[in-house]
């Protein structure tokens, strides 16, 4: 019955408990020595995937990172928590900042034209970027109906039907295949890779491109002119009364 | 000149790696005992170890992510000790997650990790729950490392395929009433039966980590043995496997403990248990032998989890530092707490690097590691229990309350410096065969009025050159400190040694100076080794830590060989055991 193939996308980005510190040339984050994980809604998409394959709907996962030569550990994550095997389109270390959610769409398009799955499941947005870009752009490449968004995601007969968290509540729409579809964070809970399936994980195989073998020119489109920290919050006033109120935020310029 | 006693102490000569060295073969010394000689075996230092490929350290990572996931999510510490117990449905988990089969080989189900891997894995039991930690600690670092080590390959098969999943869980039972750190006075008794298919085992154990819970039993009993050249009958400890299955094995209800509660501990009673011949481990009349390397062997684990656990109170340490305000200002800004929050550091970071020194020797083919390791394992367990303590102090009444989680784990610390061997007895163990290669030396240099005066020459500084490694320049000043109270501890020892020749095994409280320095000695060894490689690599922050720690060890190991050679000190000694004296008589 398992017929159906996916891919799933995996980004490598600093964990999410890690203090963020702004790097001195403001135009970046710090993330030599950082600890990094996948990115966690990348993990409920992984983890959606697995499920699917246990409900004998899929039968072959395939997990791609695009990254530095680090992001291979983020790939064997995605082995250890039950991808088949894996695809790392690897960039030069330093560059990966620089790859920009067209460039990724670009890349998973030409990966759809060589591996022709069923499915694209990507996670919702990067807690990088915060981009949520990328899945529709790459629906939109293709030409595929998407799904973003998803909490729930249903197969029967060749269609999907996905529940959506949108701003006014939940949206069900019904998709054909092949689609593109993100995940967001209450789709499932992501299951921790056991120490025995990480060393499976080891004997599957990853294949290496960079972005050049496909045929994708990644140069970014937009360029960061600076970060910096968020302005330190002041200290608020008391005040006794409403009227005292009013005075204040007239005298501040609120109102 | 022989150190009558030291046929008490054991001795591992052959090394119990599990594993074929990974990068070089190692010299047949220890640096600890190049100590006692008054040489720094700069070749046992280094390089640091850093025996992990990088595919190892990927799969560590990754298993740490896991083990970090397992820990925040499912694991709750505070819960296990007050309710005395790992719920049942948390040690599926454990079971499924891979965690009771760490070292096996692959082959019989195990992750077969290096004693580093190991050890990276063990922080986490040492950062989130302590009591969980032992009860997998007593299965796999004790309870059956003894197949590991000296199974026969029927053996393994049998019995690891089930203790790698978790299946069925194992213990260490050495311990009886009236035998502790004596072990060799075990009175437990297995006889052979005149058939010669079973040994018959009888005796009771007492404190024994999972004895309530375990399938597999590791039993160390008295065997009658026939000395094959005088053939006379003599007990002789063998050790065996022991399965609750082979009928006549029962067991006490959990004790009641300070810390650790989560941790079943039981007494084991076994009543004409039948053990078949075939499950002797190692050799007959070699049971003592097994016991203390398995010990020895797993004894690097405990520096590993402490620094653990010591990370992790120093994170709360000074979390409370820099928001507590008191007075004028925060907490952080006062120098006491500020001594407090930098000595906590600097024995934390003297343990990892003593520890990881430790088990990456170990992974690197070490044939001899009993002194290291018995430092480590003293060394770990009262820094973590001083860190635990400030930790207290720091956070005030606050660090005394339940709710806040900080008592709990200075009840579930106090246990590690009395079991797996008391740093009491290891400290001698360490003191005495020091004392033996000074004795060793002694012989080899003739009379004594020759060993005196090279002693002498050493004391007026015809100390050490250069030394041939090339290590940072900022830590010139601490090499040529450690060099110094290197040759300073031997002269003071050989002195003692002198004095006191085969009397010296009754002084322990010169032993007690001598075991101190030298563990300190080690401890300076270890940083700055380790922060030369951190520089080599490009991180030159841990230069501070280790020439800190080094300052403080130079003082501490300069009053404690200014103590050795005080002569007045005998007598203050003296007057203070005396006082000991009435007070034990009184009785």
């Amino acid at each position: 019955m398992a017929s159906l193939r996916v891919l799933v996308g995996c980004k490598r980005v600093i964990d999410y408990a890690v203090k963020i510190r702004v790097r001195p040339d403001a135009l970046g984050v710090v993330t030599d020595g950082v600890k990094h994980s996948m990115n966690p809604f990348d993990e409920n998409a992984i983890e959606e995937a697995v499920r699917m394959k246990q409900k004998k709907v899929v039968k072959e996962i395939i997990a791609v990172s695009c990254g530095p030569t680090q992001s291979q550990e983020t790939i064997r994550t995605a082995l250890a928590m039950g991808a088949d095997r894996g695809i790392h389109i690897e960039v030069p270390k330093g560059t990966e900042e620089n790859l920009q959610p067209l460039a990724v769409a670009k890349i998973f398009a030409k990966l759809v034209e060589k591996e022709k799955p069923d499915v694209v499941i990507l996670g919702k947005q990067a807690i990088d970027d915060d981009s949520n870009q990328t899945t529709q752009l790459l629906a939109g490449i293709l030409e595929w109906p998407q799904g973003t968004m998803a909490s729930v995601v249903e197969h029967s007969d060749g269609k999907l039907k996905i529940t959506r968290e949108v701003d006014g509540g939940l949206e069900d729409i019904s998709v054909n295949l092949p689609a593109v579809i993100s995940a967001d964070l209450r789709l499932n809970e992501p299951r921790y890779a056991t120490l025995p399936n990480i060393m499976k994980a080891k004997k599957k195989k990853i294949e290496k491109m960079s972005p050049e073998d496909l045929g994708v020119d990644v140069t970014p489109r937009l360029k960061v002119l600076k970060v910096v920290d968020p302005p330190v919050r002041a200290a608020g006033d008391k005040v006794p009364d409403v009227a005292t109120l009013m005075d204040k935020l007239k005298e501040r310029g609120h109102i | 000149m022989s150190m009558r006693g030291i046929s008490l102490l054991y001795n591992s000569a052959k090394s119990n790696r599990l594993w074929q060295p990974a990068v070089r073969a190692m010299s047949t010394t220890s640096f600890a005992r190049g100590i006692f000689l008054g040489e720094l075996r700069e070749q046992e230092i280094f390089p640091y170890p850093d025996v992990l490929s990088t595919d190892q350290k990927e799969t560590i990572s990754m298993m740490m992510d896991a083990g970090h996931a397992f820990f925040q999510n499912t694991n709750d510490g505070a819960a296990n000790d007050t309710n005395e117990k790992i719920p049942e449905d948390q040690l599926d988990e454990m079971r499924e997650l891979g965690m009771y089969g760490l070292m096996v080989p692959e082959e019989y189900g195990g992750m077969e990790l290096t004693n580093t891997m190991y050890a990276k894995f063990g922080e986490l039991t040492g950062e989130y729950d302590l009591g969980l930690g032992i009860h997998t600690g007593a299965h796999q670092s004790i309870g059956y490392k003894g197949i590991l080590l000296y199974g026969t390959p029927e053996q393994k098969e049998k019995y690891l395929p089930r203790l790698a999943s978790g299946e069925v869980f194992a213990c260490f039972c050495l311990t009886e009433p009236s035998s502790g750190s004596d072990a060799s006075s075990i009175k437990t008794r297995a006889e052979l039966n005149d058939a010669g298919t079973h040994y018959v085992l009888n005796g009771a154990k007492i404190w024994i980590s999972n004895g309530g819970i375990a399938e597999i039993f590791t039993v160390f009993a008295q065997v009658p043995t026939v000395d094959a050249k005088t053939g006379e009958t003599k007990d002789k400890i063998t050790a065996f496997i022991v399965e609750r299955s082979f009928g006549g094995v029962s067991h006490g209800p959990p004790e009641k403990k300070m810390g650790i509660k989560c941790s079943n501990t039981a007494e084991v009673y076994y009543e004409n248990v039948m053990v078949p011949v075939e499950n002797v481990l190692g050799e007959i009349g070699g049971g003592f032998k097994v016991a203390m390397n398995i010990l020895n062997n797993g004894r690097f684990g405990m520096g590993a989890c402490l620094t653990g656990t010591m990370r992790m109170l120093i994170e709360k340490s000074v979390d409370h530092a820099n928001t507590r305000k008191q007075f004028v200002s925060n907490l952080r800004e006062y120098q006491g707490i500020q001594q407090k929050i930098a000595m906590m550091n600097l024995l934390c970071y003297a343990n990892e690097s003593m520890a990881y020194m430790l088990c990456g020797n170990m992974d690197r083919g070490a044939p001899e590691y009993q002194l290291e390791a018995a430092m480590s394992k003293i060394f770990a367990s009262q820094a973590a229990w001083d860190v635990c303590d400030e930790t207290i102090q720091i956070l005030g009444g606050a660090g005394f309350m339940k709710d806040v989680g900080i008592e709990r784990w200075m009840r579930d610390l106090r246990i590690f410096r009395i079991f797996e061997g008391t740093n009491d007895i290891l400290k001698l163990f360490v003191a005495l065969n020091g004392v033996q290669e000074v004795g060793k030396l002694f012989k080899k240099q003739g009379n004594m009025s020759t060993a005196i005066g090279i002693l002498q020459k050493k004391f007026l500084g015809g100390g050490m050159g250069a030394l041939k490694t090339k290590v940072h320049g900022d830590l010139n000043g601490s090499v040529k400190m450690l060099q110094a109270d290197i040759t300073k501890f031997h002269v003071a020892t050989a002195e003692q040694v002198m004095k006191h020749k085969k009397g010296i095994i009754e002084q322990q409280v010169v032993l007690n100076r001598i075991a101190d320095s030298a563990i300190l000695l080690q401890s300076m060894a270890a940083v700055i080794s380790r922060a030369n490689l951190a520089a080599e690599k490009g991180d030159v922050s841990e230069l501070a830590l280790a020439n800190a720690w080094c300052g403080e060890s130079h003082q501490r190991i300069t009053k404690l060989v200014a103590d050795l050679q005080n002569p007045h000190l005998t007598k203050v000694d003296q007057a203070t055991l005396d006082v000991g004296k009435m007070s034990l008589n009184s009785n």
